[in-house]
């Protein structure tokens, strides 16, 4: 058992009360809580150091710069990124996943080119390359889960063919937990000479991932769901792709010159960092990082695998709960669906919610994967460094609750 | 305790057995809702005669609340003139402090006027729910208003 419970201590909101009942928060997919170290590294740059980046003349500008640079150089190391510059701060993965479609897919997909997605996506990794079909004339194509939850890589022969220009997937599902195949898959894009795109806004924060080791084109997570603020995230891709990416959005900060009828843009990854950027954010999401490493991914892993292992095995001990994801914790992330007799998702996540324990209830931005499962909805219970045992215990409790609330004998 | 207030035995009742569930085969008035949010969803078919509604039927799937505030609704509105359902949906809306207004109050029975109906007072408690509460009766206002 790995334990950081000394951690809850940097967690002020884990503080909170809701009509005596201390919070349980397990929403962690959905968004993380920040340490006091995060809101502090906020807090400091708007109080000394607030100034646009880029071009100032004066020290304060100097100052802010290199802090929102020095923020790159953190989430590069910590990915083992080849160079910054293949780190391009976005507003999260959706605008990642956006960047990608829109600046490399419009300009390189044609009539009858093939773009291929798994059914447990996220809507963030299906409606932006639905968008581009559109544009494009490209056609989508689907790899489909095993009975065990997981991408089905015995079927990417059948589903990624030399028409594929696109393999994109998630490294870890938010409904599921299901770790994705990377190997198999890249391999398999590789083979074609397709790119492959990782949805790692589940993956990275989870898992210490080194982008360079998956041989993926590129790989998109949020600073939000990594302990760091809301509204960023990052775009990393391998420089030769970057370097033949548009940008997907046009404007200050990503020209080198503007005339009246044409532009030149900045090097990468500048180009694709039109406006002034979410500054404050990038700072909190470099010290989100530097916690993490303080904390060591392994260590983060070995605890989520751990409070999972717990989880799956006291969600199996009450009756009539289903669990959809892999029960082998070595497959999967803390991200737990379940549903509890015929009492609907939202009806359960009211019923938890009055002892303060937070589940999420609904289709999780994963309509097709609902679909596949032929449910309407599930609740999901997730983990993520600041939870212990006890808090499943309560969770547990919550659903027998539910359970005597719904007369389910 | 309030979560008792909120899934009643008449609720869950309506929840497992809905009421007049199913399509009609001519209707005259139709409507789907949806709650994009939660996914709960109801389709509403009713026939008109007379100036009153003679037939009704619901069906959708989602959460007890709103399966139960369809399944009531379909109970309860057979029989009465277009005025009636109408003013019948309002003061529902003011049971469930959505709209202002008289829910047909007895002040500490709020909604007694109204039957099984006024179990829905509970959700009024749960902010978040009240829109489950009231789909089936915004769809209802939604088939009312159009022709199937």
């Amino acid at each position: 058992m790995t334990d950081l419970s000394h951690l809850r201590k940097d967690f002020p909101i884990l503080q909170r009360e809701f009509d005596g009942h201390p919070l349980v928060y397990l929403d962690s997919a959905a968004t993380s809580q920040k340490p006091t170290q995060v809101l502090d590294a906020l807090d400091d740059y708007y109080r000394r150091h607030n100034a646009n980046v880029h071009r100032g003349a004066y020290r304060l500008a100097q100052e802010a710069t290199e802090m929102y640079e020095g923020a790159r150089v953190k989430v590069a190391r910590f990915i083992n990124a080849s160079s910054p510059s293949e780190v391009v701060f976005t507003r999260g993965t959706t605008s990642a996943i956006n960047h990608i479609a829109y600046g490399w897919g419009l300009y390189h997909l044609k009539p009858g080119d093939r773009i291929v997605l798994t059914t447990l996506e996220h809507h963030a990794n299906v409606v932006p390359w639905q968008l581009i079909t559109r544009h494009t004339g490209a056609e989508l194509a689907y790899l489909p889960i095993n009975s065990d939850y997981l991408i089905d890589t015995s079927r990417i022969a059948d589903v990624i063919d030399e028409r594929t220009k696109v393999v994109a997937f998630s490294g870890m599902s938010n409904v599921l937990g299901s770790i994705g195949p990377i190997t198999e898959l890249v391999a398999a894009a590789q083979a074609v000479g397709a790119v492959s795109v990782i949805d790692a806004a589940q993956m990275v924060p989870h898992m210490a991932t080194d982008v360079q080791a998956t041989g993926a084109d590129f790989v998109a997570f949020s600073a939000h769901k990594m302990l760091g603020p809301t509204g960023i995230g990052a775009l990393w891709g391998r420089m030769e792709r970057l370097t033949e990416m548009e940008p997907a959005e046009g404007g200050g900060e990503m020209i080198r010159d503007v005339k009246l009828y044409e532009s030149t843009w900045a090097d990468v990854p500048h180009k694709f960092e039109a406006g002034t950027p979410p500054i404050a954010e990038a700072i909190g999401f470099g010290a989100a990082v530097d916690y993490l490493e303080a904390i060591g991914m392994d260590a983060v892993r070995k605890h989520e695998m751990d409070i999972t292992a717990y989880a799956l095995e006291r969600l199996s001990e009450v009756p009539d709960l289903t669990i959809y994801g892999p029960m082998d914790p070595g497959l999967r992330g803390g991200a737990v669906s379940f549903t509890l007799a015929d009492i609907h998702p939202h009806d359960l996540a009211t019923i938890l919610d009055q002892r303060a324990v937070t589940v999420r209830a609904g289709h999780h931005c994963a309509k097709p994967l609902m679909t596949v499962l032929d449910v309407p909805a599930t609740a999901r219970a997730s983990f993520y460094v600041y939870n212990e045992h006890r808090e499943v215990d309560l969770l547990v409790d919550a659903l027998d609750e539910a359970r005597r609330l719904f007369g389910v004998t | 305790m309030s979560l008792d207030e909120l899934y009643r035995q008449v609720i869950l009742d309506h929840y497992r057995n809905p009421r007049r569930a199913g399509h009609l085969e001519h209707p005259d008035r139709h409507a789907d809702g949806q709650n994009p949010l939660c996914g709960d969803e109801i389709s509403v078919d009713l026939c008109i005669g007379g100036g009153k509604v003679v037939d009704v039927a619901i069906l959708g799937r989602g959460c007890s609340i709103s399966q139960a505030s369809a399944s009531m609704m379909a109970d309860r509105i057979v029989g009465l003139t277009l005025e009636e359902v109408d003013a019948l949906a309002h003061r529902v809306k003011a049971l469930l402090d959505i709209e202002d207004g008289d829910p047909g109050l007895d002040p500490d029975r709020p909604g007694a006027a109204l039957g099984d109906i006024e179990a829905l007072a509970g959700v009024r408690r749960f902010p978040v729910r009240v829109k489950c509460a009231d789909l089936p009766w915004t769809t209802l206002e939604e088939a009312l208003s159009g022709k199937a």
